[in-house]
């Protein structure tokens, strides 16, 4: 492992801060970012005054019902006579939040920065499915009256078939996060399933069932972010932000072979570069893959160059990912089993490893000691992904 | 600290109707024209790209997945603030200035002339629980309460006329002004009121645009042109929710001039040579010229803010000539100080807002 | 844990409890008419007559299908119009019993990408369109339909109207 030798400035964890992640809450968005961002500030030990900057993350404006998102959830974020804004890569927000959060820090401009991630799934009618239909290139795909996960069921099935993969070797993810995620007191879908459970429920789009995937909620996440003096004088155990990197590929997702996320590859690489990871399958000790669909995160681990192409399920088979494993992947529960309110899920995972390198994970805490962890979120049409590298 | 640089600037459009072309087409259009005039390849030479956009805009949900195409973004960093195009250029100048990028591109553009009704987009921007459901007859209804608030600083209908007045006028001169023309103070004080004190000359129409802009760091700007203009202060804020913002005056232009002049080291925005300042309303640009700091009743009736006045506020035409290109909003203001600065003027401020419902603005200070 | 022992501050609901409390119903009206621009108008238009346009970029060879008046790889406008064929191999492929609205289908629908001719296996980007296949369910789901050669079914010339519907669905041959 090299020092990390192209930037000067580096940016300290000070806090973080969750609510419960369930299928409905009476909160209104606001309300959820405000529960968050407060618990961060406590955990931080910060009054929102100290706060320079807020940066806000949240996935489409049409699940929360309201245009231009964030500035309605700027009030509820913090985002009061301050800097404020939204970033937004789709699914990949969550990561990008912090992300953006780094380069507020980094770029000297702000000293104390909030993040904060929120979305409220549950009060979409018909269903949160039929928000997706915009999704798609409104002249050449939405006439055929795609759902969302058509695309997801397309590109496993297209990993499956390049590989040779089982559904039973995929369904495995399922087993594990839902198993995880009994540790997590924020989780929304905590459990021991089986394989054949998962194989047993539902079929909603072949080769996708309903355990294959993550479910809609409400939530919100958040944490504070500071420079290096700043972190230093409110905290003896420092968790730093190493590494960040995001792509995106290009619009025309039927014109890509789907068995291979290269953006996530790219967008890997150049956090690595930043956090002077050469191997990075030796180096990193525990890591948050994004897992809205269980083959997900086998695709995201493949991405991420921590498995080799087609060999995440074998890897997965022998419990390389387990809590007690040589890679601990999800150790949260993952969206699977903590649940998905979409930029939110991104940002726990983000927590999940700043937890792990704190050593304030709890029953979450993985087995072997831990140096450096990797975070990552995935969205848009097959398309984006953000990446974030943490140390202790 | 280093600094930052526009390098340069291309658009295309700002029409009020571009049937002829998708909006991913003009986009690739005035990146085409960024690029030429910085004489890089996008493919080779540019770190982080930067798209400023809503999804309703839009009428696609995440409207991030067609951002990098258009402008040579994929399978490069690109990502969407969703917020106008000034906070873009914040968000790019920070990449820039926390060592991750180099050369750094934002983009915004605008196809209000795809939306059947845009009125009914922006009142979906209002808090769904106590707002919408004033279920009031016409948007500009805050604009009206915002404008009266101000009325009561002495300023007349006869002010807010000669913004209009003005603006059409400079548009005359900026091949970008669809809705530049002449016109006399009664031509302007005969029109019915849309909202008291509002009448539909005082606020901008709408207007399809895209714009793209290469920012990059002191060294990198140094070697690309001989002209590269300096971002000295920056900076953007949101005042509170409609209830709790201060009507009748501008806070978040207020904070954002105030962090930016601070970090551009210029102790009263009188020592720039102009100002690129929201008009989307008539009033609004008197309001907001309030709000960095100046006396604006003063100076408009003493016509200190003509075009050969001590400090012309929008010399190339504002909103009001050139119409709102939604978030694009803020790199029209900001194109018009850069063509402004290349002619040969010292320095300029620029200020921009989000528009009705939201209490959102930023601000740069540009120096040759 | 011990960072998480604050006071609960949120409520869940359960969906009874939810439908117990006020609610504000609001349906935007959000209607647009999206100018198809150049690159897909005249892809309309070729679809009108049973054929598939793509744009060449002679730069790097890439040909674009849906068409693009621009390729992003070398950021340059594409060169020229070519018609592709209408056959081509799947590349993925799956069954939906959903709805867009999530409602239970009876019969599946078949959806997938066709990687269009010409075209090779080794090529990790390709002119390509995402449309209905028509072939059973069990074609899907033992993945024996991946990897086939199709060929498009057209509607009738006088029900062709220039849109992606023109195409019936994808057909093996
Ligand atoms: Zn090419």
């Amino acid at each position: 492992m090299r020092p990390n030798i192209y930037y000067s400035k580096r940016v300290g964890i000070l806090g973080s801060g969750l609510t419960l992640f369930r299928s409905k809450m009476l909160e209104t968005p606001q309300e959820l970012a405000f529960i968050a961002a407060r618990r961060a500030l406590d955990e931080a030990g910060l009054e929102l005054k100290d706060i320079d900057c807020v940066v806000i993350g949240s996935a489409p404006d049409a699940f929360d019902g309201v245009h231009m998102k964030g500035e309605y959830l700027a009030h509820g974020s913090g985002g009061i006579r301050k800097m404020v804004s939204r970033v937004y890569v789709g699914g990949a927000t969550g990561v990008m939040v912090p992300i953006s959060g780094w380069y507020h820090v980094a770029s000297g401009l702000c000293e104390k920065v909030l993040v904060v991630a929120e979305e409220k799934m549950s009060g979409d009618l018909p269903h949160p499915q039929a928000i997706f239909r915009y999704i798609w290139d409104p002249i050449t795909e939405k006439p055929l009256n795609p759902n969302l996960i058509w695309i997801f069921a397309m590109e496993m099935h297209r990993y499956m078939k390049k590989y040779g993969i089982k559904k039973e070797d995929i369904a495995l993810v399922s087993v594990k996060n839902k198993r995880n995620a009994i540790n997590n007191p924020y989780a929304q879908l905590p459990g021991q399933i089986t394989v054949d459970d998962v194989m047993n429920s539902e079929v909603l789009v072949w080769p996708v069932q309903r355990l294959d995937i993550s479910p809609t909620s409400d939530g919100a996440a958040a944490m504070v972010l500071a420079s290096e003096d700043v972190t230093r004088r409110y905290t003896d155990t420092p968790v730093w932000i190493e590494g960040v990197g995001w792509t995106l590929d290009n619009t025309s997702w039927p014109g890509r072979d789907l068995f291979y996320p290269r953006y996530l590859e790219n967008a890997a690489k150049m956090a690595y570069r930043m956090a002077g990871i050469e191997r990075p399958n030796k180096e990193i000790d525990v890591v948050e893959p994004y897992d809205p669909f269980d083959y997900k995160e086998l695709h995201h681990l493949e991405g991420l160059q921590i498995a080799g192409r087609g060999q995440a399920p074998f890897l997965l088979k022998e419990g390389f990912f387990d809590l007690d494993g040589d890679i601990p992947s999800s150790p949260s529960g993952g969206l699977l089993g903590v649940g998905n309110p979409i930029a939110a899920a991104g940002l726990m995972k983000t927590i999940s490893i700043y937890w792990q390198l704190k050593g304030i994970a709890g029953k979450m805490q993985v087995k072997r000691p831990v140096k450096t962890g990797v975070a990552q979120a995935w969205g848009d049409l097959m398309q984006a992904s953000t990446v974030i590298v943490m140390r202790n | 600290m280093h600094k930052v640089a526009i390098v340069a600037m291309g658009w295309y459009g700002f029409r009020p109707l571009t049937p002829e072309v998708s909006f991913r087409e003009m986009v690739f259009e005035a990146a085409t024209r960024a690029y030429a005039m910085a004489d890089i390849d996008p493919r080779k030479d540019v770190d982080t790209f930067i798209s400023c956009q809503e999804d309703f805009w839009e009428g696609i949900s995440i409207a991030d997945e067609f951002a990098p195409d258009p402008i040579g973004g994929s399978m490069r960093p690109t990502m969407t603030v969703s917020g106008d195009g000034i906070q873009g250029i914040v968000h790019g100048a920070m990449q820039i200035l926390s060592g991750i990028s180099k050369i750094t591109v934002v983009e915004s553009h605008s196809k209000p002339s795809d939306i059947e009704k845009i009125h009914k987009i922006v009142e979906f921007g209002m808090d769904p629980i106590y707002v919408r459901t004033v279920k009031s007859p016409n948007v500009h209804f805050l604009a009206g309460l915002d404008a009266s608030k101000f009325m009561k600083k002495g300023y007349t209908r006869e002010d807010f006329a000669e913004v209009v007045r003005k603006n059409k006028v400079n548009g005359l001169s900026s091949p970008r002004s669809s809705y530049a023309s002449k016109l006399s103070l009664e031509d302007i004080l005969s029109q019915d009121y849309v909202v008291y004190p509002l009448s539909k000359l005082d606020i901008a129409e709408y207007v399809d645009g895209s714009i793209v802009s290469v920012l990059a760091s002191e060294e990198v700007a140094r070697k690309l042109t001989d002209t590269p203009i300096w971002i000295d202060g920056m900076y953007f804020s949101s005042d509170s929710t409609l209830e709790l913002s201060y009507l009748g005056e501008a806070e978040y232009l207020t904070i954002s001039s105030r962090e930016a002049l601070k970090m551009a080291k210029v102790d009263s925005p009188t020592k720039l040579k102009g100002g690129f300042i929201d008009d989307r309303y008539s009033y609004k640009e008197l309001e907001h010229v309030e709000s960095i700091g100046l006396n604006a009743r003063e100076m408009l009736r003493e016509g200190e803010l003509e075009k050969d006045g001590d400090f012309p506020v929008n010399p190339l035409g504002g909103h009001l000539a050139k119409g709102i290109p939604l978030e694009a909003s803020g790199l029209s203001l900001t194109l018009d100080g850069f063509e402004y600065l290349l002619s040969g003027k010292e320095s300029a401020i620029v200020a921009s807002w989000r528009g009705i419902p939201t209490f959102t603005g930023g601000v740069l200070v540009m120096r040759r | 844990m011990e960072i998480h022992e604050e006071k609960r501050l949120e409520h869940p609901l359960s969906k009874e409890e939810l439908d117990k409390r006020p609610k504000i119903e609001y349906k935007p009206y959000a209607k647009y008419s999206y100018s198809a621009g150049q690159a897909i108008t005249k892809f309309l238009e070729g679809l009108k007559e049973g054929k598939i346009y793509g744009r060449k970029c002679r730069k790097c060879g890439r040909v674009y299908v849906p068409p693009r008046m621009y390729c992003e790889d070398c950021f340059r406008p594409t060169d020229e119009w070519i018609e592709v064929k209408d056959e081509g191999i799947v590349m993925t492929a799956v069954a939906s019993f959903i709805s867009w609205t999530r409602e239970r289908l009876e019969s599946p629908e078949i959806v997938g990408v066709i990687r269009l001719f010409p075209s090779s296996d080794r090529d990790f980007v390709y002119p390509a369109l995402f449309h209905r296949i028509c072939c059973s369910y069990e074609e899907v789901k033992d993945m024996s339909i991946m990897g086939r050669k199709v060929k498009a079914i057209w509607k009738s010339k006088e029900k062709r109207e220039g849109s992606i519907n023109d195409i019936d669905c994808f057909k093996v041959i």
